[in-house]
């Protein structure tokens, strides 16, 4: 019975639900989402590669290649990578929505001297 | 009333309490239950093996997957161990950002068991309700940390993010609410006949049987029994922080339940005066990559009792033995005690009173040749 004055006030209250897919979902600022290599600033200097708990980074350091591939599917978003950065070249964005059909598509060759692109 | 011959039934592993699987076998005598055998193991992931195989930073990463609602309590546990080990003394502003952290989580895995442990008593309303505090909660320590559950706000030396006054007074604006709403909540409960006669004298735990059978948390506390590592061996700032050991003599369901409620109110005073107190300065401290040989202990209060994390360095950048106990191991012996007498329809509840986390304590595997 106590419970029935809060629920009368829940009545006249607006739905606390976002109807999310089709509306933009609250994102707080801060959030840790997937992390991307400025190439200008990389030094290639392999202290991401050490830093990743699960792997999803590999730095190239010489040829054609060159760079950074990342595995988006590996990551688990932790940032780690942007703390070891000498440079402060990997940026954390705060996009979540990541979800694909294919493997493939999440990994990321970042070369450089190019503007960053999708393998 | 006995019928002279005794049944066996399994209950499990597919999820016998919360959604994990654990086994147990329930010798019954008519609608009684006369004997239990646990089986365990069922997620087993060979988590004590990986952690040799990774650096101590990496591991700090596999200790918060150890379990999903007490991710912090595990991390706080881990960088306690690690830190012993040279030992490091951390930024006093590290360790108040670590005690907010660790009540919020506190505050959120209680609401949780506390909407999880009335549905299971058919009281979906306050299911609803809890829950709903528990979202504003995790919202909360995304705002802080980064994310929802897994925070990765510990680091070996320090913590990673501070708190702005911003965030504090959010903090605060909640915990008024909050607090004031969950006394309404208690007094819901308390006064609700269905989920009283669905948990009073249920699930009957004596003090005698509690300490024979090595219960820890909020199960040995309604059981009218004063143990808490926060008081008992005081880690981070606890020793500063007054607070009360909130116990209840109940012994039973509802008794677990009231323990839990009153710590979130508890919890609620802790993280408004880590608060008031947090010194300015830095919050991290820069961490060697590799411990002398040596071997360190830590221990946390984990929202479902006390977290053990063992660590043996060998001079290396990764450890030689990483040991965890988590508490719902501690509680397994208790629960099948109380098991015994119990109604066959009261199993659930009294296996989801001591808030179970199955996969969290699988550190063996039998295997039957």
């Amino acid at each position: 019975m106590s419970l029935l004055k809060e629920a009368i006030k829940q009545v006249l209250k607006k739905p606390v639900t976002i109807k999310y897919p089709f509306e933009p979902g609250i994102v707080p600022p801060g959030l840790r989402g997937k992390p991307i290599w400025d190439m200008s600033k990389c030094v290639l200097c392999v202290l991401c590669q050490n830093a990743c708990p699960t792997s999803a980074i590999k730095m190239i350091p010489k040829g054609p290649d060159a760079g950074i591939i990342y595995w988006l599917d590996r990551c688990i978003f932790c940032a780690e990578c942007a703390d070891a950065c000498p440079k402060k070249a990997i940026i954390i964005t705060n996009e979540f929505e990541l979800a694909d059909f294919s493997r493939a598509n999440m990994i990321y060759h970042y070369k450089k001297g190019e503007a960053s692109q999708k393998k | 009333m006995s019928y002279g011959s005794t049944i066996k039934i399994p209950v499990g592993p597919q999820h016998p309490a919360l959604k994990e699987p654990e086994y147990f076998l329930l010798e019954v005598d008519g609608d009684f239950v006369v004997n239990v055998k646990p089986r365990i193991g069922y997620v087993h992931r060979g988590l004590e093996k990986a952690f040799e195989n990774n650096t101590y930073l990496h591991d700090l990463y596999l200790a918060e997957r150890i379990c999903g609602i007490c991710s912090h309590a595990h991390t706080t546990c881990y960088t306690q161990a690690v830190e012993g080990l040279t030992p490091l003394e951390i930024p006093p502003r590290a360790k108040h950002i670590r005690v907010i952290m660790a009540e919020l989580e506190r505050l959120h895995s209680h609401s949780l068991w506390v909407g999880i442990a009335a549905h299971e008593a058919g009281y979906d309303t306050m299911f609803m309700y809890m829950w709903k505090e528990r979202e504003i909660i995790m919202d909360l320590m995304e705002e802080i940390s980064g994310n929802r559950v897994t925070h990765a706000i510990n680091t070996i030396g320090g913590v990673r993010r501070d708190i702005t006054d911003e965030q504090a007074n959010k903090i605060r604006k909640f915990l008024d609410r909050f607090e004031s709403d969950m006394k309404g909540y208690i007094k819901a409960l308390e006064n609700e006949p269905t989920f009283i006669k669905r948990t009073r004298g249920v699930g009957i735990l004596k003090p005698s049987d509690a300490i024979a059978t090595c219960a820890i948390g909020p199960t040995l506390r309604a059981s009218g029994i004063k143990n808490d590592v926060r008081k008992d061996d005081p880690y981070l700032v606890y020793d500063e922080i007054p607070f009360n050991v909130i116990v209840n003599d109940g012994c039973d369901v509802f008794a677990r339940t009231i323990v839990r409620c009153e710590e979130m109110i508890e919890s609620a005073n802790i993280i408004r005066y880590c608060l008031d107190h947090m010194p300015s300065g830095e919050i991290r401290i820069k961490a060697p990559r590799t411990f002398p040989p040596n071997e360190s202990l830590g221990r946390v209060e984990a929202p479902r009792g006390e977290l053990i994390h063992y660590t043996k360095s060998n001079g290396t950048v990764k450890p030689e033995r990483h040991k965890v106990r988590a508490p719902t191991l501690g509680n397994l012996l208790s629960v099948c005690k109380t098991l015994i007498g119990a109604h066959i329809a009261d199993v659930p509840l009294i296996l989801a009173g001591i808030d179970p986390c199955f996969s969290c304590m699988d550190r063996i595997l039998v295997k039957r040749v």
